[in-house]
């Protein structure tokens, strides 16, 4: 390796026959590996230990309230959209101890949660995850707290991406401007190629930072050529044609905070089933509830931290009530959050176009039209607000 | 999950956001039948000394965590909070004895201009347990009166026995430095004050709308209705101040549970001029 210039580095072709290799370099670079895997019939993220665990051969069909698994006819490894497991579970867990107090010489003492991963390697993130985590890095890191349990968690992060192929028709990374090629962010971005002819069959390998490069230098690849380049921009050319679904950010937020008293919201509110699955699935959702849990025997108290959705009526509990009743309330805070006010609080949408929540939703509801409808109208005559509410 | 680090010693924590630091009770005021003021003192290392306005986050043993307000500033790392009984944590908290120890995260949040003020009448209007978060304002006006011009108290309770500092409100009204008026929802034997909701005090209040400045809290309903009087009498949105209490948990912007809108109220508020809030507190269950 040590003839090969950085460039050389930057930009090689791996033999899909030759992939774990990469994770053969990982693993060597001290990375465990966590990537897309199949379990109980949808993809989920998991730990990797060798090419075998990743999804061979399949595909996935998603759309409104539908996520199958489909046999693809090649070998392709990633050829699927936005898997049904987000890797925010692996950084932002949906159960987390903050800290154990016990009482010693009559006063409690209070230890933290040190617990720290390490170094790991996602690989297969794609372009809408990858922005997922920039925007969960704005909430959780780059705020005047950085959280403690996310910052361990992402500390030693190897990002390697891969562009994606086979949008899924609930995708609209194009409009969030996260997909369908790999983003910034990633140390190594990968582009699948020519998956239907086991001879061609390839990865173009891109590594952008040092610790890609060193990871990259370990793999035994050719150096990329000008068609290995062209057919990975095909790749990407192709999947962005086939997306279909779209959200017009122009002028967006306004429109949805103008649109707080739209009838719409109603509309919604008779279809959606405040179930929550649609943040359960969000890759940027951060809402979390805390509770202490005493153990009498062991004298002592864990401070837990267990995801939390705005859908739940006790979300906005204050004195007796909800700030938030009605499930039209609670869909507008969801959607008026994700395309507007999230701008606001960290200059960024919340919404990265994965179209997880619209293949979750178990009625189907689609929240590009549910917003599309309130930019679109308005239509104040009997929205969420009659007029001023009479709380006291 | 691994290990959890070895304690640092009594009562010393590493000091992530989400850690509080031990406290203990050195003192206990019952205040009313519901509401109790808390004089804590800090085992060891104490937090950063907060503002008029802001609060904690309280912590006791076994039931949780709730943001609580400051109801005085106190000298040497003490802290002072009125807590009123809401069930859950709250009633733990309420039911504190000398020399338990709490846990405090904070301070946290924006609190009162009380800067912008100076110079200026200044309009002070609370309901309830709002006059809890009040009070350190009173006490740093009447610690440099001169600053201000025409300062009115405006403060309303359901019935006589819910007035908060009581006491301290007789002394102020004999003081004639600040003009305090209560006023109650319902009278009782005795209660020769005004019967009727605050703005009803406030109508009878001369007011230079240019160089008036408020503070309000209480029932949002009620911070509406008053902000609603003052700005029709010409008091700029601008220069009104309201503090909006939603549901927190973790006071830093990361649980999503105290969002207004575009604000946290943990961050961004709890105080929040009205011109900026006026929107949003008016459109139902936003
Ligand atoms: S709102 Fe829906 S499409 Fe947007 S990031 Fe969340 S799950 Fe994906
Ligand atoms: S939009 Fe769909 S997934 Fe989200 S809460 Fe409503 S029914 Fe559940
Ligand atoms: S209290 Fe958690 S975000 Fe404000």
């Amino acid at each position: 390796m040590t003839s090969q210039t950085l460039a050389e580095i930057d930009r090689v072709v791996l033999p899909a026959a030759g992939l774990d290799d990469l994770f053969d370099s990982l693993h060597a670079e001290g990375y465990p590996v966590l990537g897309p895997t199949v379990r109980d019939g949808a993809i989920v993220i998991g730990p990797i230990t060798s090419s075998d665990d990743l999804p061979r051969g399949w595909g996935d069909e998603q759309d409104a309230g539908v996520y199958r698994l489909v046999r693809r006819d090649d070998d392709a490894y990633f050829g699927f959209a936005a898997p049904a497991g987000t890797w925010k579970r692996h950084l932002f867990p949906a159960h987390s101890i903050l800290w154990r107090a016990r009482v010693v010489r009559g006063a409690p003492v209070i230890e933290e949660n040190e617990d720290h991963p390490g170094r790991r390697a996602l690989v297969g993130i794609r372009g809408c995850d990858l922005a997922a985590v920039a925007v969960q890095d704005r909430v959780l890191l780059h705020g005047a707290h950085p959280d403690p349990v996310y910052s361990a968690r992402r500390a030693d992060l190897l990002l390697v991406g891969v562009a994606c192929g086979t949008p899924a028709s609930t995708c609209f990374c194009t409009s969030m401007g996260t997909g369908p090629s790999v983003g910034g962010g990633a140390d190594i971005a990968m582009t699948e190629l020519d998956a239907e002819d086991p001879a061609r069959h390839r990865f173009l390998l891109e590594a952008r930072t040092d610790a890609g490069r060193a990871v990259v230098a370990r793999v035994s690849a050719r150096t990329a050529t000008a068609a290995d380049d062209d057919a990975a921009d095909a790749v990407v050319r192709r999947a962005g044609s086939r997306i279909t679904r779209t959200v017009d950010n122009a002028g967006l937020p306004e429109a949805l905070r103008a649109g707080a008293e739209h009838p719409r919201w109603d509309d919604v509110a008779e279809r959606c089933l405040s179930c929550g699955s649609c943040t359960m699935v969000c890759p940027t959702c951060f809402c979390t509830d805390v509770r202490d849990e005493p153990n009498v025997l062991a004298g002592t108290d864990d401070r837990v931290r267990v995801w939390a959705s705005c859908f739940e009526l006790g979300h906005s509990y204050l004195h007796g009530g909800s700030v938030r009743p009605s499930p039209s309330a609670r869909y507008r805070q969801w959607a008026t959050h994700k395309f507007s006010t999230w701008w606001d609080q960290f200059g960024t949408s919340g919404c990265v176009g994965c179209g997880r929540c619209i293949a979750w939703c178990p009625v189907g509801i689609d929240v590009t039209e549910e917003i599309r409808a309130v930019a679109a109208g308005p239509t104040q005559e009997q929205g969420v607000a009659d007029g001023r509410h009479d709380d006291g | 999950m691994s290990t959890l680090a070895e304690p640092r010693g009594p009562g010393v924590a590493a000091r992530g956001s989400m850690t509080p630091i031990p406290h203990r009770v050195v003192d206990v005021v019952h205040e009313t039948r519901e509401t109790v003021t808390l004089t804590l003192e800090p085992v060891s290392d104490g937090i950063v000394a907060p503002v008029a306005g802001q609060f904690t986050m309280l912590w006791a043993w076994g039931a949780g965590e709730v943001p609580i307000s400051v109801s005085a500033l106190a000298a040497d790392g003490r802290l002072v909070h009125t807590i009123r009984d809401v069930a859950g944590v709250t009633k733990t908290l309420c039911a504190s004895r000398q020399g338990d120890v709490l846990g405090v995260r904070g301070p946290y949040g924006c609190g009162w201009g009380i800067d912008a003020a100076r110079g200026h009448d200044l309009v002070i209007v609370a309901g309830g347990i709002g006059l809890a978060p009040l009070r350190p304002v009173v006490h740093a006006v009447l610690a440099e009166r001169s600053e201000f011009g025409r300062v009115s108290l405006v403060v309303g309770a359901r019935t006589e026995q819910e007035l908060l500092f009581r006491a301290e409100l007789d002394e102020w009204w004999h003081r004639h430095e600040v003009d305090v008026r209560t006023i109650v929802d319902r009278s009782s034997p005795g209660w020769s004050g005004s019967v009727g909701v605050v703005t009803g005090e406030l109508v009878g209040l001369e007011i230079d709308p240019a160089s008036t400045r408020a503070m309000v809290c209480g029932p949002e309903v009620m911070m509406r209705v008053v902000a609603q009087h003052l700005t029709d009498r010409g008091v700029a949105a601008s220069a009104i101040e309201v503090s909006v209490e939603r549901n927190m948990q973790c006071a830093v912007k990361t649980c999503g549970h105290c969002q207004v809108g575009p604000f946290f109220a943990c961050t961004d508020g709890p105080v929040l001029p009205w011109d900026v809030v006026a929107s949003l507190l008016t459109v139902r269950e936003l």
